[in-house]
């Protein structure tokens, strides 16, 4: 086999890996429960594939050989653990699949669930995330971690525990019940959104790893509504992400400089994205379900109605940010409000709001939340305080993470 | 808990340091310095003389070898070292994330070891 061949044989097995790798692991453990066990079955698969494929061509249909594979080691897998009564029924089960699938090569799409099952309530929220970039995209774990500022040893180590926890305490692979269904789609959102947050604050105009992370939130968001395409907030949640990602290119200067938001260059921000970032928001709307995402997507929107040379409705903006914190009254929220303010009715209301913040509630400590310090930094300034501001910026640039966003303060502070 | 928080600069590092007051990576150290003290969680440090003004010593069979610089000859050298009160290695990893050294060098994070310190101490 020639080296283009050989490659092209590769393409189609991470194209294949790509596409199945969630339908894979969601189908082998629905039952099973174990997503540890599916996973480790479908790498060795995987790596099967890569012995076979270039040798006898890709099959006809790659996912099934797949999943014959994978089920094979699935088994092999459960019976070597020798955990005899645990499993038992597993096996059972396996092999009587086993029998249906010689007849027919479909199976369900199982990856809903799963994605109910990765945010759980009885899994820790902070593994959400972690878990379903891992079964549902295969992401490998030393990525996962670095993405979370976690070794990549304990965030193994932490995956394998929840993994565990899926597999032995009983959590049901099901939709949930109607009446419990907008909480945990709502766990799943959130869960998607901090992978697309995380991503996000970690492109430094450079680092791939955020982009891609980004991109796989996306990805997720599209996966999730394909298979709930009646929900109002899934469509809120990617008009969200899709408003965010359609400014990619305009959030660094050609110097890798950071570019806020206002500031920033319309002609390179995506029409196609933002078009549908749109159609999403209206389909969302027509649903009449207001909820936490569509709201932050229309904010977006009226951001983006500046790329129709329209000047920024900050009236509009507040209106959804009022409504927003009525929903979700987060620090974010409410520092977003503050800073709406202050463009709407000015730096003073904007500064009465953000000492809002801190007087209304002392729980949720401003003190280590950058973007409270940044906004409050700009309103002083803008008020004329000036000892007062660079005291603020001080605290913003000690809280910054992102160099290009450090250096932007640094200037503004003078 | 306590961790230090090893930091590592390029040379680049040390030469600014001798940069006038608007140099940018002595703002940044500023305003970090000031984070983790308005945090409480600061409990110690300093930054350290350049690399090339170590002395390192060691006693190879019985007799005293000492040579000019520092420990290991590697690109990248400890400038200094900050002690954080913390609850978690997570919370520390987000402080180190924002040490100004992180983007130009490296931050390593160890806790501080109290057992093996009670040992010592006896």
């Amino acid at each position: 086999m020639s080296g283009s061949e050989q490659e092209n044989t590769h393409r189609a097995i991470e194209r294949v890996a790509r596409e199945s790798y969630g339908r894979l692991v969601a189908y082998l453990s629905a039952n099973t429960h174990d997503v540890g066990s599916a996973e480790d079955a479908l790498s060795d698969a995987l790596i099967a594939a890569l012995g076979s494929w270039p040798r006898d061509g890709v099959p006809q249909n790659p996912e099934a050989w797949l999943l014959t594979a994978a089920r094979r080691s699935f088994i092999d897998l459960v019976r070597h653990r020798q955990v005899a009564e645990a499993s038992e029924p597993t096996l059972a089960l396996l092999r009587e699949e086993s029998k249906d699938m010689t007849l027919s090569p479909e199976f369900p799409d199982e990856r809903l669930k799963l994605l109910f099952v990765c945010a759980h309530p009885a899994i820790d929220p902070a593994m959400h995330t972690p878990l379903m970039l891992q079964s549902v995209l295969g992401l490998d774990a030393a990525r996962i971690a670095h993405a979370f500022l976690i070794s990549p040893t304990t965030m193994g180590q932490r995956l394998v525990r929840a993994k565990t926890k899926i597999r032995d305490s009983g959590i049901q692979f099901e939709i949930p019940q109607e009446r419990e269904l907008p909480e945990r789609l709502d766990a799943v959102l959130e869960a998607i959104y901090a992978a697309f947050g995380i991503g996000w604050d970690d492109m430094a105009g450079v680092d791939q790893s955020g982009r891609e992370l980004a991109e796989e939130a996306i990805w997720l968001a599209r996966v999730l509504l394909h298979l709930m395409p009646r929900e109002a907030e899934v469509h809120g949640l990617l008009a969200l992400m899709l408003h965010c990602e359609a400014r990619r290119a305009a959030r660094r200067g050609l110097d890798g400089r950071y570019v806020p938001l206002s500031e920033q260059d319309c002609e390179k921000w995506s029409l196609p994205l933002i078009e549908e970032a749109e159609r999403h928001l209206g389909d969302a709307a027509s649903r009449g379900r207001l909820g936490r995402f569509q709201l932050e997507a229309a904010i977006q929107s009226v951001h983006a109605e500046r790329a129709r040379g329209s000047g920024i409705q900050w009236s509009a903006i507040m209106m959804f940010y009022e409504q927003l914190m009525r929903i979700s009254p987060t620090l974010g929220t409410r520092t977003g409000y503050a800073a709406a303010v202050a463009e709407a009715k000015g730096a003073e209301a904007g500064l009465a709001a953000l000492d809002g913040i801190e007087a209304d509630d002392v729980s949720i400590s401003a003190a280590a939340y950058q973007p409270y310090w940044a906004v409050r930094a700009h309103l002083l300034q803008r008020l004329g305080k000036t000892t007062e501001a660079l005291e603020a910026f001080d605290r913003a640039i000690g809280l910054t993470e992102d160099p290009a966003v450090r250096q932007f303060l640094l200037q503004r502070r003078g | 808990m306590q961790f230090a928080l090893l930091i590592f600069e390029p040379p680049a590092a040390f030469a600014a340091r001798t940069a006038d007051e608007n140099d940018s990576y002595l703002g940044a150290w500023r305003a970090y310095h000031k984070a983790i003290v308005e945090a409480g969680i600061f409990v110690g440090g300093s930054p350290l003389q350049p690399p090339e003004t170590g002395t390192t010593v060691r006693l190879k069979d019985g007799k005293r070898r000492v040579q000019d610089g520092p420990f290991a000859d590697t690109k990248e050298q400890l400038g200094g070292f900050t002690i954080l009160e913390l609850p978690s290695l997570d919370a520390a990893l987000e402080w180190a994330a924002r040490c100004p050294a992180a983007s130009i060098g490296a931050v390593e994070v160890r806790a501080v070891s109290p057992e093996y310190m009670r040992r010592v101490t006896g």
